[in-house]
């Protein structure tokens, strides 16, 4: 069962990489970045029960505070940065 | 399982990777590079080195990005465009210098191989006796703080080092409002003499 999760998890995580990698604007990417990073502490927290070991639960919450933030410093980068417009993007990426 | 959890990570790790070099908005590559670390702490955790994955997470992921943001702000958020140069003597000494490397990792012992070397080295007497050389139930601590004691020492003393410097070239500016105010204070002083 936990591999059915992580495997889910994996599927997920390609899904936001690939709106991370494509997103139009800046905002699909932060969300996208956001939602990896717990995509991750989720896989860590399956990744644990999966080997036996759940004290990885503990490292997962650190991971959840670490990405929130970036998570933070992201949004008052677009917040402050370019004054009141976000980062203007040219439709060139992959 | 386990391994298909790691192979699904380091594949993410090559495609996020590729994806860094490619892409030109430097904002995109920022954002980027915060899932790279987040996933090289995540396959650090899979692979139990746990303090390393913490530091990758903590420095790599977080004090990171915000210092590419703050860069960020100063500066354009578009990669300028370059000329491709076409270099075919480079690619091949890098190619045959990665086959080399990925040659050389054939000998290397399977992961979790209890008669690796380093299992064998030092590593029986920290387990073995490290609870009557030193004392603390934690082998680690005894290791860092005992048999690399010197080493420890070395360590602390370039992160003090490195954060005197840090705050000298930093703190200036901060540590200056308490004199800056003064030196305010003082022209005002003067401006209303005169």
């Amino acid at each position: 069962m936990y591999a059915a999760a992580a495997a889910a998890v994996l599927i997920v995580m390609l899904m936001a990489l690939i709106r991370a990698l494509r997103g139009p604007t800046v905002f699909d990417r932060i969300l996208a970045v956001n939602s990896f990073g717990t995509l991750t502490v989720v896989l860590i927290a399956v990744y644990g029960f999966l080997t036996d070991r759940p004290d990885f639960l503990d490292i997962a919450l650190v991971y959840a505070l670490i990405n929130f933030i970036g998570t933070i410093a992201v949004t008052k980068y677009v917040q402050f940065a370019n004054g009141d417009e976000p980062p203007v993007e040219h439709g060139e990426d992959v | 399982m386990e391994l298909a959890v790691v192979i699904g990570m380091l594949f993410f790790m090559a495609a996020i990777a590729l994806a860094i070099i490619w892409v030109r908005n430097l904002f995109a590559v920022t954002m980027l590079m915060g899932i790279y670390s987040l996933t090289a702490a995540a396959l650090y955790v899979a692979l139990d080195a746990v303090d390393v994955a913490f530091t990758e997470a903590a420095v790599g992921a977080g004090i990171s990005t915000v210092l590419m943001l703050a860069t960020l702000s100063l500066t354009k958020a578009e990669e300028k465009p370059f000329r491709s140069i076409q270099h075919p003597v480079s690619l091949a000494v890098v190619l045959v210098t990665g086959g080399v490397l990925i040659y050389g990792t054939l000998d290397m012992p399977a992961y979790g191989d209890p008669d690796a070397p380093i299992h064998q080295h030092v590593a029986p007497r920290y387990v073995q006796d490290s609870g009557q050389e030193v004392g603390p139930p934690n082998i680690v601590t005894s290791i860092l703080a005992s048999y690399r004691g010197y080493d420890t020492m070395g360590e602390v003393t370039v992160i003090f080092t490195a954060a005197a410097g840090v705050l000298m070239l930093i703190g200036r500016g901060r540590s200056g409002p308490g004199r800056r105010r003064k030196t305010w204070d003082y022209e005002d002083l003067e401006g209303d003499e005169r």
